[in-house]
């Protein structure tokens, strides 16, 4: 008898683990009816004010193709790790936002579908942020705006000086250096050891020419023997090695910076200071004939696959919605972000003067994956290394990137 | 049959949420574990491969060094400190209860945020703390700017946070200690430091063991206080085993090397344990 009771327990208890892993967070849609009437999504916009302002964006597009949204947001840091487990539960969300240089990776699992198998159109947009989208020849993502990254200095102690922005490495070192005093730096940057590091070495390194393919060349260690520079004159702050890009639009903001290196998404923190005036140019260049060139930043939007075609196709036609021409100029001129469109720049620029400079920018802007696809975080990994240990003086410029590469 | 019954909760928890994890963790460092795994299911089996990338890094050598540089740096300091702060408040005296309990604060805080406090006050340029300093005429210090300060900087903070349970434990241990001991010493002439040596110490035995193995267990996986203070840098100077297997496995999503490295972690881990259990073991025998 007691025997009897033991095992029903024992088999009672070992049901337990089984529903446990059941009880898989939500969002899932892989119910296999036709029923396409509602979609669920998950993007990183947790903050306000671009939470509502993609959610009003979201609605408009799903009220447009005649569904409804179950949105769910997540912190950004988070949001590979939940699209994995999901993706192990079966339970990928209908519509799924990924930060460009994650697409690959993801793609290459076999959990996304290509966007021309429903006949989404990638006429028009930029070749920079269609190639980030793009993963063995097919596009699996598109994105309705991006950002990149340009120069921002502050108009008054730049006029008070006398000076004007800089447009070459020269000037940049010069002006920065005139504009150190007291416990104002002449300019801020982050190199912190992540791939914001990376991303905002980026600028420098293609602007000079150089690639992430080859980081054993003269053009890189030029590139971050210009950062080596600037940190060992004493024109930008030594805690450049520990600043996150907020960080860094802090110290601009507090007026301890003269000059940031920095992305449009600041702009919104920026007005809510707005005693301090500032002006934007493109990334510096290093020698004459160069142009600037920077990295692409911004979100692309996917359809993984969750085994409802239905479901699927109404994705597609949402992702199709909200990188349309309207929806791109009205989220570009909410967000500071650009049109992925060229075409559409010029109108952009009317609407929104204070964003020239970077619509310019992301004219020849570059994704990160372009080459080097899912290689690109070891190369990223190697870069932000790299500017560490030539920041802290551990070695120099050429060979820190010798000494990344070992790790 | 009853018996087993009544061990059946405590065997299935134990199962469930020590056993199984334990488990896929040894299992998963022997695969080639990827983001691929989580949409096919598939993690070919590889072997000892990912124990020789860990092995082979170039970077295994600092973090295990300072893995042991703050491990041993931060019980040093969290029990010395410890203990003095806990000897301090046996004594009775107006408002001891309230500041023994506002030395909780640093165990109550949420280590995000008391890392960002910390990576402000230690901030180089306006940090509070080098404006301090710099009344004294000293030079800013590269609290978390310099390869050859950020460990020591790292280990500070740690024993700011440890410094609470040590007092917490070694102050229960203290009050165990009959106060008649003391008056016997002190006909004998055993006062002060030598009562403390020849009284104290040999008295709170027992804690002193529990306190400092639990302290390096807990310290061996600190992860949260050096992502918040400096993300394993500048130039990997704060790289330890257990920010190494975060990175390699929610950064770059190896998460079969980043188990290896956990179960390196582990196995440190449990030598401990074992010291642990066989100092008991004696204290029982005793």
């Amino acid at each position: 008898m007691e025997t009897k009771r033991l095992r029903v327990t024992l088999a009672t208890l070992a049901v337990v683990p089984f529903a446990l892993t059941a009880c898989s967070s939500g969002g899932g849609g892989n119910a296999s009816t036709a029923d396409a009437s509602t979609l669920s999504v998950i993007d990183y916009y947790n903050n306000e004010p671009e939470k509502t302002i993609i959610g009003e964006v979201l609605d408009e597009c799903a009220a447009e193709i005649g569904v409804t949204l179950e949105r769910q947001t997540v912190p950004g840091k988070d949001l590979i790790q939940k699209v994995l487990q999901q993706s192990s539960s079966k339970t990928l969300p209908d519509v799924l936002m990924l930060d460009n240089p994650d697409l690959q990776e993801i793609a290459s699992t076999g959990g996304l579908s290509p966007l021309s198998d429903y006949g989404v159109s990638t006429e028009g947009f930029a070749k920079g942020i269609l190639e980030a989208g793009t993963y063995e020849g097919e596009v699996y993502g598109l994105a309705p705006t991006v950002n990149t990254l340009g120069l921002f200095y502050n108009t008054e102690i730049l006029e008070a000086a006398g000076l004007t922005p800089p447009t070459t490495w020269d000037e940049l070192k010069t002006t920065a250096a005139a504009l150190t005093t007291g416990d104002q730096y002449g300019v801020a940057f982050s190199a912190v050891a992540t791939y914001e590091g990376s991303w905002q070495f980026l600028p420098f390194l293609w602007t000079n020419g150089g690639d992430e393919t080859d980081l054993n060349s003269p053009e890189a260690a030029e590139a971050l023997q210009l950062q080596t520079d600037l940190v060992n004159s004493g024109s930008a702050s030594k805690s450049v090695v520990n600043w996150s890009q907020s960080d860094v639009k802090d110290q601009f903001a507090a007026g301890k910076a003269a000059m940031m290196v920095n992305g449009p998404w600041q702009i919104p923190a920026l007005n809510e200071t707005p005693d301090v005036k500032w002006g934007t140019v493109q990334i510096p260049i290093n020698k004459a004939g160069q142009t600037p060139v920077a990295p692409l930043g911004g979100e692309v939007w996917t359809v993984p696959v969750t085994g409802n075609d239905a479901k699927q196709a109404k994705a597609a036609e949402l992702i199709e919605c909200i990188t349309s021409d309207d929806v791109q100029l009205s989220l570009a001129e909410q967000r500071f972000t650009i049109p992925t469109k060229p075409a559409l720049a010029e109108e952009f620029v009317s609407r929104v003067p204070t964003m020239e400079a970077f619509t310019e920018q992301v004219a020849n802007a570059r994704s990160r994956t372009g080459k080097l696809g899912t290689d690109w975080p070891q190369a990223a990994t190697e870069i932000y290394t790299a500017i560490q240990l030539s920041l802290t003086g551990q070695a120099s410029p050429k060979d820190a990137f010798t000494q990344a590469a070992e790790g | 049959m009853t018996k087993l019954l009544f061990v059946a909760p405590a065997a299935v928890y134990i199962v469930l949420f020590f056993g199984y994890p334990v488990v896929k963790n040894l299992t998963m460092s022997l695969q080639e574990y990827t983001t691929k795994t989580f949409f096919t299911g598939e993690a070919p089996w590889v072997g000892f491969a990912n124990y020789t990338t860990v092995l082979t890094s170039s970077l295994f050598g600092p973090a295990f060094l300072n893995t042991a540089l703050f491990t041993l740096g931060s019980i040093v300091g969290q029990f010395v400190i410890g203990l003095a702060l806990a000897s301090f408040f046996r004594r009775r005296f107006p408002l001891g209860g309230i500041l023994r309990s506002l030395l909780l604060l640093p165990w109550l805080l949420p280590i995000i945020v008391s890392s960002a406090t910390w990576r402000s006050i230690l901030d180089q340029d306006g940090g509070i703390l080098n404006r301090f300093l710099g009344g004294f005429g000293l030079d800013p210090v590269p609290w978390l700017t310099s390869p050859s300060v950020a460990l020591i900087s790292v280990i500070i903070v740690n024993i700011w946070v440890g410094i609470p349970f040590n007092v917490a434990l070694l102050y229960g241990g203290l009050q165990e200690i009959p106060e008649e001991l003391y008056e016997a010493g002190a006909l004998d002439g055993a006062t002060g430091w030598n009562a403390f040596w020849h009284i104290t110490l040999p008295n709170l035995k027992p804690v002193i063991s529990v306190v400092l193995v639990l302290g390096v267990v807990y310290t061996l996986k600190v992860l949260d206080i050096i992502l918040g203070l400096t993300n394993g840098g500048p130039a990997n100077s704060t790289q330890t085993l257990a920010v190494r297997s975060y990175q390699e496995s929610f950064v770059n999503f190896e998460f079969g090397v980043g188990s290896a490295y956990s179960n390196i972690l582990i196995l440190v881990s449990l030598v401990f344990a074992v010291i642990y259990l066989r100092v008991n073991r004696r204290a029982v025998d005793e």
